[in-house]
């Protein structure tokens, strides 16, 4: 197993207040699990990814790095289970979970 | 006009929560929030679930209170390991201070988890005994079967200790793995590859036509809720008659079924005039024919 | 003549000449008298696999204590090879009949019935959990062996390399066979190493009390440190 952690600035915000984590996924054989949670991190976005599969950390901090500016989100964490999904599967996922998370503040 | 339907079979643990359950009226303890992951399979190196592959906590259903776990399938096949089996025998727990109309059970599972072997078997073994303290509190347990796993090994026997089962043609409720008895016994025992076998030995139409299941439905969510909503408030007793009544319904099925080799024998047994199309059946068709069948038994 | 199973010879040690069993099959079933009381003993042996059959036969032989002699303590001696795997098991559904056999164990307990299971020689999965785990507590002869899985399928299954699993068995009780394992999980209350009639004679003078504790002895004896902390947990409804 790898863990992988990236941590980058976001906006100052929010906008998720007291909500409580959304989960999407499920962790198997080319799958994945993605928490994500408001979080106390001064306006940053945190990614923590443990994964099955090592060696692919740059593909991942494009993944989270581009999720969390392309949502212009801030104090927010993303935690990963990972058993080998695709960027593409991995993508999907974490736009399904910051949904949930919106539903749920909503 | 055709509603459309929403496959159990094919949901995940919180979609079939959320598809039995009144909206909104989930919550969850020890969710994934709260990380509690599997130790061993860290130490093996393996991926872990925060919420170990079971999501359990209360609900509503038609605004009846119930407490509920759902088994995700696709985790580790379902099986139950250390903290699994825990936050299983802590809902049946709660049961006992709470009494909910019922304890809904969605079992998706290949038994215990052989990275977790000894943890998982006793596990079993306390949501068991748990289920008896609650069952005999008058705490009726509803168990619903209908995703990939199917019920085998020890869930199938903590299912054949609760109140009701209800399931999908989709379903299997068996405690050997068709792959383990053709590994052991051989392929002549057992084709495990033959899914028309394994399904008609295993499945749930199978089991209800044996009485070991007490409702077959379609692989439809509003099915399997409808089913458990009619199972709420309902207690079977489990006292000493009732294990009477039970020792004399199985032994008559072993002594009538003694020389069957398939389940079409079964059928035929039970007054089935065209076993081959047992199948094929919708799940509406199969229980009108049950209905014709247990009515004019004795 | 056939040979005594060591099942046979077990109760020839606890009971002496006095004990009143019968052998049928692969089942022993019958009483002994024991310190001015009379248990009900029923067991296994040679390792039996437990098929339809053999549940409904000790199921009915616990039914029959209950009604014939309520209060009556009963002795399991187990040594299984686990549950029968075959075709005709499964289409009758031995999990059923596994099921019910429990059931009958469990409402003897709730009845007043101390049960009480030894393990002698083996017990194997489901073959422990019908009944091993349906008794006030289970011990084991330290010379028996509990498992879920022999390691070598264990390997094949998980696809873990079986000098991986040893190695993790060194120091995990969570995975490989073993009493001394079984014993720390919390599924045998402990091994009995004195005398058989004297280690029966402190078994049935402990009070079982309501409460399960397995889980307590797990955390103590530090085989499942979470499972009662998680019980716990959710039994409270607390959400994290």
């Amino acid at each position: 197993m790898e863990r992988l952690e990236y941590r980058v600035r976001g906006s100052e915000t929010d906008e998720f207040g007291g909500a409580q984590e959304a989960l999407v996924g499920v962790v198997g054989s080319g799958n994945l699990e993605v928490m994500i949670e408001p979080a106390d991190l001064g306006g940053d976005c945190l990614a923590v990814i443990e994964t099955s599969i090592t060696g692919f950390g740059a593909i991942w901090q494009q993944v989270v790095e581009d999720f969390f500016a392309r949502n212009r989100l801030g104090n927010v964490k993303v935690s990963i289970n990972d058993g080998g999904a695709t960027p593409a599967v991995v993508s999907l996922r974490l736009d399904q979970a910051l949904a949930h998370l919106r539903e749920r503040q909503a | 006009m055709s509603i459309a339907r929403h496959s159990f079979l094919e949901a995940t643990a919180r979609a079939r929560l959320a598809g039995i359950l009144d909206t909104g009226s989930f919550r969850e303890f020890c969710g994934p929030g709260a990380r509690r992951t599997s130790p061993h399979l860290k130490e093996l190196g393996m991926p872990v679930a925060f919420d170990d592959g079971v999501a359990v906590g209360e609900g509503r259903i038609e605004g009846r209170p119930v407490l509920v776990a759902a088994q995700e399938g696709g985790f580790m096949g379902g099986a139950v390991g250390e903290i699994h089996g825990a936050k299983i025998a802590g809902l049946i727990e709660r049961a006992l201070d709470t009494r909910p109309d019922g304890v809904v059970l969605l079992l998706d599972s290949g038994g215990v988890r052989l990275h977790e072997a000894n943890a998982g078997l006793i596990g079993m073994g306390e949501i068991q005994r748990r289920v008896f303290d609650a069952r005999h509190a008058g705490i009726p347990f509803i168990v619903a079967i209908g995703g990939r796993n199917g019920c085998y090994g020890g869930t199938s026997i903590v299912a054949r200790s609760c109140d009701w089962i209800i399931g999908s043609e989709q379903g299997r409720l068996s405690i050997s793995g068709p792959e383990v008895i053709e590994a052991v016994e051989g392929i002549e025992e057992f084709d495990a590859q033959d899914k028309a076998l394994v399904w008609r030995t295993m499945g749930l139409k199978h089991r209800r036509l044996l009485k070991e299941a007490d409702y077959l439905v379609a692989d439809d969510m509003a099915a399997f809720r409808e089913a458990i909503l009619s199972c709420l408030g309902k207690s079977r007793p489990l006292d000493l008659d009732a294990l009477e009544q039970e020792h004399a319904a199985l032994s008559t099925r072993i002594e009538r079924f003694r020389d069957c080799a398939d389940a079409r024998d079964i059928w035929s047994r039970l007054g089935i005039n065209a076993p081959e199309r047992i199948p094929e059946l919708e799940a509406d068709e199969f229980n009108s024919l049950i209905e014709a069948l247990e009515g004019k038994a004795p | 003549m056939t040979d005594l199973s060591s099942t046979e010879r077990l109760i020839g040690q606890l009971f002496g000449d006095a004990a009143r069993t019968e052998r049928h099959d692969n089942l022993i079933i019958g009483e002994a008298p024991f310190d001015g009381q009379v248990l009900a003993v029923l067991g296994t042996v040679d390792q039996t696999y437990i098929g339809a059959d053999a549940a409904l036969a000790m199921a009915r032989a616990v039914l029959d204590v209950m009604r014939d002699h309520p209060g009556r303590a009963i002795l399991i001696i187990v040594d299984n090879s686990g549950h029968r795997l075959g075709r005709w098991d499964e289409l009758v559904a031995n999990n059923g009949c596994v099921a019910h056999l429990t059931k009958c164990l469990d409402l003897a307990r709730r009845r007043g019935h101390r049960v009480i299971g030894l393990v002698n020689e083996l017990a194997v999965s489901a073959g422990f959990m019908a009944l091993g785990m349906s008794t006030d507590a289970c011990y084991a002869l330290p010379q028996a062996e509990v498992r879920v899985m022999a390691l070598n399928a264990m390997s094949r299954v998980t696809k873990i390399p079986l000098d991986r699993l040893e190695e993790l068995c060194k120091t995990s009780p969570v995975l490989g066979p073993g009493v001394r394992n079984f014993v720390r999980v919390g599924a045998l209350r402990g091994v009995w190493e004195d005398d058989p009639a004297e280690e029966l004679r402190r078994a049935l003078a402990d009070n079982p009390g309501e409460e399960d504790m397995r889980q307590m002895l797990a955390l103590e004896r530090g085989g499942r440190t979470q499972a009662q902390a998680i019980t716990h947990m959710v039994r409270a409804g607390l959400e994290a």
